[in-house]
């Protein structure tokens, strides 16, 4: 199903507005879970990159450590069981993970905020959504009730929340999925983050409110010029609204790309394993292509390649050794910007 | 009754690769026709006529008393013919498992009738219904929470078994449930494993192999695959029609995933608020919408190919849907469709062909319930 089109579209990035250096800087991140079934790798040394203004889609199956980086980086692992064991998250240079918890305090929610899946567990039910929008603007700005409450107003406007004034001191049990949603874009949005995490925000919701969603978080990070992470696993969403793409297997990064190069063509067999597997709405297709097997269980991730045992590509070295997220390169050496694959064998999977 | 066959292929084994690239290469025109090739048509297996269910509204803690209704379901009618597969789409509270429970009788019809070979269901009861239900049988949506985690794999799918003695002698149970996990890709050696050993996508095939013991004609499939991870969704789809080929399984397959609607199935219907908005087969209801709603839907579905990112005209629903339980006069789609005008909101459109295309003989001459049909491809980049 996935052809090879030499003359793909890739869009162009977003200009940035700090021009020294990206955003947010994840380097070499290690998270392990203690268990009682042992040690479980959640993620196995992730690196990535996002500058003002530009989305960056994080790919994944359920495990693939996803979530997890999210988690570290806003700083709610729950520790223990969770623990870094190695890595630098970079934050306009500085190293969060060497910070105090008061530092981190500051950072959390007016420079980088979050958006969950699940807006109705994420919302507290007994507290009015007024509340708990006003409550960033009382914490972090000290405004007093009444000026937290006209903000809190502005913003659900601003997320195009219907009569924002009658409704600000209803429960979340009084919204719809959409609208909670909303809810909790606008209190991610409240003190003008830098970066925004969002994580599997649509994936509670229905197709026509998703596009909804979607259209409306695009539209605030244009406005605002953030950074936005977007963890997802629908590989339609991440077509949508993604400037460049890193696929996550097994807690490592296995193939980046910008994302019109990713769907076009692909250099990481899983990559291509997923694009091939998804039916198409716009055709019908034959027999679905289906990677055999399942995802590893982190406490025992396969030595070498962690996809080597669901790969059709396989070879021996693949079981041995681990392959680095190698820089993917055209047929006659020319650079490919910003793409990479972690598969031994990449030039046989990218150029045929 | 299929027997059950033995020599089964390992349904985890990877197609060819090669395979699945002349399958792509292959013309647009030439697997529509492969495609659009009639199902078996003939006398319907399952007719749904006029089928409505009504959740009471109550007040008052002793003296209850009813004060309005939820409409979940409000009057739909389709037929269901042996060894298709008839897709429901819909947003969450459009009643489509609400369908799901009352062709399986879990809930019993206000009003309407479910006709299996011509036998109304929905008024039979005892041992009538329970011969009825051997040959209707349900997989469910979260293969976490529909298996009992304190029975062993063997227990599960040898329970319909219990239920229903005549399918299996007593000493023969075991085989056939080994059979059963042989069919659906599993070990058969897993029989006295409980379910929190196995992955989703595992469970999902115990499920199946539950809705399989009892050789059944009709699987109604509830959200089957909406649990599962991508790369596991294709394994059981992919098992699901390899069944459906060998057993000549007919499917009620309830999904809100509108590409593994189309993938699986033969026909498709439309639900919005409690009745269906449109129908007809998946080349008329994805190629050649003529309902609002089916377009604003199928235009808001991401699809997977960043180039189709500027083309494509999508069209923004705005709002919710509305309660249920007081629905729009008149169309119920009205209060979000941008065609709407008065005749919208005093008469309500029926589902039938559009007078416009009943003569000419164009894919967009089937059922669709408006009152302004137009046929508008909102699936394929312009």
């Amino acid at each position: 199903m996935t052809t090879i089109d030499k003359t793909a579209h890739v869009p162009a990035p977003r200009e940035s507005v700090s021009g020294d250096g990206p955003l947010l800087d994840v380097r070499d991140l290690h998270v392990e879970f203690h268990t009682r079934d042992g040690v479980a790798k959640a993620v196995n040394g992730v690196n990535y990159t996002v500058s003002a203004g530009e989305t960056l889609a994080v790919l994944g199956e359920s495990g693939s450590g996803k979530s997890v980086t999210a988690q570290t980086i806003m700083g709610i692992l729950d520790m223990p069981p969770g623990k870094i064991t190695q890595g630098e998250i970079l934050f306009r240079g500085q190293d969060m993970l060497k910070m105090s918890n008061e530092e981190r305090r500051k950072i959390r929610g007016s420079k980088i905020a979050m958006i969950f899946q699940d807006a109705l567990s994420s919302l507290n039910p007994v507290l009015t959504v007024g509340y708990q929008l006003g409550e960033m603007f009382r914490v972090h700005q000290g405004l007093s009730k009444k000026a937290a409450k006209a903000k809190s107003i502005e913003l659900m406007d601003q997320v195009k929340i219907p009569a924002a004034a009658a409704r600000i001191s209803d429960y979340p049990h009084q919204f719809s999925g959409g609208m909670r949603q909303r809810i909790m874009i606008a209190m991610a949005l409240a003190l003008e983050p830098d970066l925004i995490i969002a994580d599997e925000p649509t994936t509670a919701l229905d197709v026509t409110v998703q596009a909804q969603v979607m259209d409306l978080l695009a539209e605030l990070q244009r406005e605002y010029n953030m950074g936005l992470i977007l963890i997802t696993h629908d590989l339609g969403v991440v077509a949508d609204v993604a400037d460049k793409i890193a696929v996550m297997y097994a807690g490592r990064i296995v193939e980046t790309a910008p994302v019109g190069e990713l769907y076009s063509r692909p250099a990481h067999p899983y990559t291509r394993g997923l694009l091939d597997s998804i039916p198409r709405l716009d055709q019908k297709g034959q027999e679905l292509y289906a990677i055999k097997g399942l995802p590893p269980n982190l406490t025992r991730i396969p030595t070498g390649c962690a996809f080597s045992p669901r790969c059709p590509k396989a070879q021996d070295i693949c079981r041995t050794e681990i392959p680095p997220l190698a820089p993917v390169t055209e047929q006659d050496g020319l650079e490919l910007v910003g793409r990479g694959s972690a598969c031994h064998f990449w030039k046989e999977t990218i150029h045929g | 009754m299929a027997e059950l066959k033995k020599e089964q292929e390992p349904v985890d084994a990877t197609p060819n690769v090669s395979e699945v690239e002349t399958v792509g290469a292959a013309t647009e025109a030439e697997a529509v026709a492969a495609i659009d090739a009639p199902v078996s048509q003939g006398e319907p297996i399952l007719q749904v006529r006029n089928l409505v269910k009504h959740f009471p509204l109550t007040q008052g803690i002793l003296f209850k008393k009813q004060i309005g209704a939820v409409k979940a379901v409000d009057g739909i009618s389709f037929d269901l013919y042996a060894g298709e597969t008839l897709g429901i789409v819909g947003e969450s509270g459009c009643g489509k498992s609400t369908v799901a429970k009352l062709l399986m009788t879990l809930e019993r019809a206000t009003a309407g009738e479910v006709f299996y070979k011509g036998q109304d269901i929905t008024k039979l009861s005892g041992r009538a219904l329970k011969a009825v239900r051997r040959n209707i049988q349900m997989v469910f949506q979260d293969p976490y929470t529909s298996l009992n985690p304190r029975m062993t794999v063997g227990d599960i799918i040898g329970e319909p078994f219990d239920i229903h003695p005549e399918v299996a002698p007593k000493g023969d149970r075991r085989r056939r449930v080994q059979e059963l996990l042989d069919v659906v890709g599993l070990n058969p050696e897993y029989i006295n494993r409980y379910p929190h050993q196995f992955s989703g996508g595992q469970r999902q095939r115990i499920g199946i192999a539950r809705g399989l013991a009892l050789n059944p004609e009709i699987i109604i499939c509830d959200e089957p695959v909406s649990a599962l991870d991508v790369s596991v969704q294709a394994q059981v789809i992919n098992l699901m029609e390899k069944l459906q080929d060998e057993f000549n399984l007919s499917y009620v397959f309830i999904a809100h995933d509108l590409s593994i609607v189309r993938h699986i199935s033969d026909r498709v219907g439309v639900m919005y608020l409690g009745k269906m908005a449109e129908i007809g087969t998946d080349t008329q209801i994805y190629d050649h919408p003529t309902h609002p709603y089916t377009q604003a839907l199928l235009s808001a579905v991401p699809v997977p190919d960043p180039a189709a990112r500027e083309g494509r005209d999508r069209i923004i629903l705005t709002g919710d849907v509305p309660s249920p339980a007081n629905p729009p006069s008149g169309c119920r789609f009205r209060t979000r469709c941008w065609k709407a005008e008065e005749r919208c909101a005093t008469e309500e459109p029926l589902l039938a062909i559009p007078e416009r295309f009943v003569a000419a003989a164009t894919p967009a001459a089937h059922e669709s319930a408006c009152h302004f049909a137009e046929e508008k491809d909102v699936v394929h980049a312009a």
